[in-house]
């Protein structure tokens, strides 16, 4: 049989980077197939290369066996390709029906459009309202609106990115159904991720992908996930060690009843949050994103604050909720936030000058209003050493850095404050498996060198593996903490999905307020 | 092969210091083709251009004259501008501080004074910065945009200059002309060098110079202004106050640009009218992007830009072309400018086509 | 009865040209992309259309030459903002200082010297109702043409696929990459389209409302076009009703300085300044009124590739 999608030899290179390296693989029709590979190994590149949204520098793309140039997505298109970002490419201000219209071939027909979103949608169990404006949508449902518009072109390889980043495990679980469906009915599906359980469980399968090259093909479900793991990472999957906490009784952070209203017109509003972080343990908040995080984390860090009346948030006891960022810092509440480059650090001053971002109260770096550098610099060179920083020295600017080699910094810049408080967000989002585990293993030393340690993340399994508590927040109201060890993955996802841990199975649809239109 | 072009990961310094003289060489091909169209000979009216007006020592005095209002504006500009404050209305505040000190030269200028040139260097300031303020509250109050109030507040700075001067600040001796009675000589700077022009004021403009070294260099308020100016939500994560910078940045800039005006009244003009600044607080603008925002470039901007400003009067009165070429060759420098600087963030590479 | 049809149809010729350069600008500014430039690029409309205008030929022709040049000065910015990724405030402001140099440097030779003004299109049994043809259906042929684009624009923006992709490549030019839009030659089309109306809106200035060229003759329209951006929250209708707002009081203070009313005359030029001050501060105590209708990359350079 002649393979849907053939690719041979593709060779892509960024700046410094070898994205892609003489990658080959084939896809059958009807096939599930996965693209397996932590993250930075190339895969995102690969599928843009596939869509004609990037172009390769070298190797050939045959489509049923005739060879192909797909110079754009529009291209890509009309040879039957679908494709799903994991950075969904929809607009928050026009309607479901809009966001599909806009792209797909098709003459500009909106009530004919609405229509067929309804069928389709219907038939494969992901209800949507063609007229709603997408920032109304949840996340979940947003992936949906992706989904419907490939299907609506009847595509023949459906390519998706990490699909499952932005779900909860119930979730995850009912797409893959509809994806059975989808391939049962002919489709390939290119299925993209670094999660060895799912693959596993959907794909028939799998290219492992390793520093931009292929590393490997096998069968997911005849090969076992130690054998996947050491394909993908060329190594065991590191692990983390952690002692059992011994919490302080008397919380370092606490938040009674904090209500909040977004700043953002499409943000969530945070209604009643309360929580209490002791000295010595992490606790975590899970959720899938979009349910108050950005509003929660802001508001915790001090870049957003709190009327003089509003003693919502406490450190050690005193309200600190009109204070800002650097007074709270001070105070000892270290904050990381999870865009990197524009918020954790300046992305063109160098590494030097980005620890004054926020250790200049310390030893001296700042006398009589003057930056001292030599200060600063020797600030920053601890932090490289400590933290093991891989960077041409105090003098590199910060965008120069790897994803991995920033989160270092930055954590280490925070943690060299020696912080009574840590709030982390996304700790480790888009880092390789390595520079994940050590950035987790920091997190879990801090907490049991007495520090209270609050981690937001979207990802369950992370929190699973480093937190002592869990809560969980789902549309701006924040649930009772859970702790390690007595709630299971499954009540988790039902609470992210708004259930409670206990109640029935089924993710409730999204919010029923809202303008329809445009 | 085709050339593209990829981000850089560290900008470029060369290209940083590179940018404005390729900028200056694309102006000057830019205004050969320019006179080549005119049917003028590009090398003879070059000449007259750059090389003419500084052939004398007149030249030299009146060159340094018109280098130091724009060095002292773009210094002040460029404290907004790294912080992201873009501040248009130099022009205003220029005018506005020439008024404040005008007051005073008008009152007092009869008597021997000392204190009086002191006095209105600070009313200059303090004029500059009245009328920076009121964009600096909007933006902070409101978050109303500055570029568009600075740039309408200029319009009516020279109305209000206009009404004065025709008004009740015209000399009642003065033929009916729109200007003020000239200022008495203890209000007006002395002369440096025996029958030029150029006077005292200079080392004002030479210790802003320092001052503006030393703070941008080194001081931990301006690094709050240039991180809020670089990425806003770093500044945020840090704790540094937005409304802080706004405020410094405007007055900054509104300062300057009135004690700019302040010492043009009180030393080539000598009166006030309605027409004070050629454009000084446009041409600034211009002068601290050349520099690069950095104290000792805006020095090199200001002499260029005043360059410019006597290559247009000398090619007005030698070759009869007409002012406005300055502010056309102004434009095409800034223009040349912006587009070279491409280059700080983004490398050539060859590739080979597909 | 005479002086109110004066200052209704006065208000209207007067909110012509600001209605022609804000449109434009407006979708420049709903594609992503801030010109600062306009006033610079009415200059450059109102001297070539001015010129073409005193060689004597008619007013379509002036009036197109307007636009041709208005765009043409909008490919400096074009190339700068959208090639280059220059700061878009300094490439604007960079347009301005050109345009009204160079536009000063081209009318050289028009000492203030009039052309013959355009004469109001007459049209049959509609001009001549008593007071409604006059409030209505008296102007020149270029007002009519203004009212007609904005309903054009009006409905390209929401009724068609074209005006669909320019505000999502406006919110999200990624996005818009990532699925197949090529959104350089896009923003380069609604830069030239906001260069051809501001063109058009000096054109007018100087061919139909003073009619005569003066240097700096836009005397800060281009720049409270800007504003009325602003002010519109990037809505077409309040673009229009601001363009309106702007005539009357320019028309409004023009009368009362004909009249010798009210203070001095250099306070009542004054006024369409300040207001536009204040209405800026209005609009912008309503954040998020502005935020929801705001084109979220505006201003912000972009670069396909990764």
């Amino acid at each position: 049989m002649t393979p849907r999608l053939e690719l041979r030899g593709i060779t892509k290179t960024f700046p410094g980077v070898l994205a892609n390296d003489n990658v080959s693989l084939a896809v059958m029709p009807g096939e599930i197939h996965a693209v397996l590979g932590e993250n930075g190994a190339g895969k995102s590149t690969l599928m843009k290369i596939i869509y004609g949204a990037l172009s390769a520098d070298e190797g050939e793309i045959r489509w049923n066996g005739e060879l192909v140039r797909i110079p754009s997505p529009t291209a890509a298109r009309h040879l039957g390709i679908g494709m799903v970002y994991q950075h969904f490419s929809l607009f928050e201000t026009v309607s479901v029906a809009e966001n599909i219209a806009v792209a797909v071939d098709e003459p500009f027909d909106l009530p004919a459009i609405s229509a067929r979103v309804r069928e389709l949608s219907e038939r494969y169990g992901m209800p949507l309202d063609p007229d709603r404006l997408l920032h109304h949508l949840s996340v979940g449902e947003r992936q949906r609106v992706e989904i419907v518009r490939c299907l609506l072109q009847r595509p023949t390889l459906l390519v998706l990115d990490e699909p499952t980043s932005v779900l909860t495990p119930q979730a995850a679980r009912s797409l893959f159904e509809t994806l059975r469906v989808i391939a049962a009915e002919g489709c390939s599906l290119l299925y993209i991720s670094h999660k060895l359980e799912e693959i596993r469980e959907l794909c028939d399968t799998a290219t492992i992908l390793r520093a931009g090259a292929v590393a490997g093909t096998a069968d997911p479900k005849t090969t076992s996930p130690a054998k996947l793991a050491a394909l993908m990472v060329g190594s065991a999957l590191p692990e983390t060690h952690r002692e059992p906490a011994r919490p302080d009784p008397t919380p370092r952070l606490e938040v009674r009843g904090l209500d909040a209203a977004a700043e953002d017109p499409f943000g969530t509003d945070l209604e009643d949050v309360s929580l209490a972080v002791h000295a010595g343990e992490i606790v975590g908040i899970a959720g899938v994103s979009g349910n108050g995080q950005a509003e929660l984390a802001a508001l915790l860090s001090g870049e957003r604050t709190l009327s003089a009346d509003d003693d919502a948030l406490r450190l050690d006891g005193e309200p600190i909720g009109r204070l800002d960022a650097g007074a709270r810092r001070r105070r000892g509440l270290a904050f990381i936030p999870e865009d990197r480059l524009g918020r954790g650090v300046v992305p063109l001053m160098s590494l030097r000058e980005n620890v004054v971002l926020t250790a200049h109260a310390r030893g001296g770096m700042v006398r009589g209003g003057m930056v001292r550098r030599d200060r600063a610099d020797a600030y920053a060179r601890r932090v490289i050493d400590r933290f093991d920083v891989r960077c041409t020295g105090t003098g590199a600017v910060a965008r120069a850095l790897s994803g991995g080699n920033l989160q270092k910094f930055i954590v280490g810049r925070e943690m060299e404050l020696a912080p009574r408080v840590l709030v982390v967000s996304q700790p480790t989002w888009g880092l390789d498996v390595a520079a994940a585990a050590f950035i987790r293993q920091s997190l879990i030393d801090l907490s049991r060198a007495g520090a209270a340690v609050l981690v937001i993340s979207e990802e369950l399994d992370e929190l699973l593996e480093i937190c002592d508590r869990i809560a969980v927040l789902y549309r701006g109201r924040l649930s009772e903490g859970r702790n390690r060890g007595e709630v299971t993955v499954e009540e988790l996802g039902l609470m992210m999905a708004g259930g409670s841990a206990a109640a029935g199975a089924t993710e409730p649809a999204g919010p029923a307020a809202g303008r329809t239109g445009s | 092969m085709r050339l593209q072009f990829e981000p850089r990961p560290t900008p470029s310094l060369a290209a940083q210091v590179l940018a404005p003289i390729a900028a200056f060489a694309l102006t000057v091909v830019f205004g050969s083709i320019f006179f080549l169209v005119l049917d003028l000979d590009p090398f003879e009216t070059l000449h007259v251009f750059l090389v003419r007006p500084l052939s004398s020592a007149n030249g030299v005095s009146e060159w340094l004259l018109k280098a130091s209002p724009l060095i002292l504006i773009g210094l002040g500009l460029a404290i907004g501008f790294r912080a992201n404050v873009w501040n248009i209305g130099a022009e205003g505040m220029f005018i506005c501080g020439a008024i404040a000190a005008g007051w005073f030269a008008l009152a007092f200028g009869d008597g021997d004074h000392a204190w009086l040139l002191p006095l209105m260097a600070l009313a200059g300031i303090a004029g500059g910065m009245a009328w920076a303020s009121v964009p600096a509250f909007l933006k902070v109050r409101f978050g109303t945009n500055e570029i568009l109030v600075t740039l309408m507040l200029n319009y009516v700075a020279v109305l209000l200059l206009g009404y004065l001067v025709r008004g009740p600040w015209r000399d009642p001796f003065g033929f009916n002309f729109p200007q003020t009675a000239l200022f008495g000589p203890s209000a007006l700077f002395d002369p440096l060098v025996g029958v030029y022009r150029v006077n005292t004021s200079i080392f004002i403009t030479l210790v802003a110079v320092g001052i503006a070294w030393l703070f941008v260099q080194h001081t931990f308020t301006s690094y709050r202004m240039t991180v809020g100016g670089a990425a806003p939500a770093a500044a945020r994560f840090a704790g540094f106050r937005d409304s802080h910078s706004v405020w410094l940045g405007l007055l900054a800039g509104g300062g300057c640009a009135g004690l700019a005006g302040m010492m043009e009244v009180a030393g080539p003009l000598g009166q006030l009218t309605g027409h004070i600044s050629p454009g000084y607080g446009f041409a600034a603008i211009i002068v601290a992007f050349i520099g690069r925002l950095h104290p000792f470039g805006i020095v090199l901007g200001g002499l260029l830009l005043s360059l410019l400003y006597m290559g247009g009067e000398s090619a007005q009165i030698m070759l009869r072309l007409p002012a406005a070429l300055t502010r056309t060759f102004q434009g095409a420098l800034l223009f040349f400018l912006l587009a070279a600087d491409f280059l700080i963030y983004y490398r050539p590479r060859r590739v080979g086509r597909r | 009865m005479e002086i109110a049809i004066a200052i209704i149809t006065g208000t209207v010729v007067a909110a012509t040209p600001l209605l022609f350069a804000a449109m434009g600008e407006l979708v420049a500014e709903r594609s992503g992309v801030l010109n600062l430039g306009v006033e610079g690029m009415m200059l450059i409309g109102a001297v070539t259309a001015f010129h073409v205008a005193f060689a004597g030929y008619p007013l379509a022709v002036a009036a197109g030459a307007g636009v041709l040049a208005g765009a043409a000065s909008s490919l400096v910015f074009g190339v700068l903002a959208l090639n280059l990724l220059a700061n878009q405030y300094a490439a604007g402001i960079a347009l301005t200082i050109l345009g009204g140099g160079l536009s000063a440097f081209l009318g050289r030779e028009f000492g203030a010297a009039p052309i013959d003004p355009v004469e109001a299109l007459h049209i049959p049994v509609l001009s001549d109702i008593p007071v409604v043809g006059r409030i209505l259906f008296d102007y020149d042929p270029l007002v009519y043409v203004a009212f007609i684009l904005f309903g054009l624009i009006w409905w390209m923006l929401f009724r068609t696929k074209a005006g669909l992709v320019l505000r999502i490549i406006g919110e999200n030019p990624q996005a818009a990459h990532d699925i197949g839009f090529k959104v350089i030659p896009i923003r380069y089309l609604a830069v030239l389209f906001g260069g051809a109306m501001a063109g058009l809106g000096g054109a007018y200035l100087a061919i139909a409302y003073t009619p005569l060229w003066v240097e700096n003759m836009t005397a800060g329209r281009g720049w409270i076009a800007l504003a009325l951006v602003v002010f519109a929250s990037w809505r077409p209708l309040r673009v229009l009703l601001g363009a309106i707002l702007f005539g009357g009081v320019n028309i409004l203070q023009l009368h009362a300085q004909g009249q010798g009313i009210g203070p001095a005359s250099e306070f009542l030029s004054a006024l369409p300044y300040l207001a536009t001050i204040l209405v800026l501060v209005l609009i912008s105590r309503n954040r998020q009124t502005q935020k929801v209708n705001f084109p979220a990359s505006l201003a912000k350079p972009f670069r396909p590739g990764h």
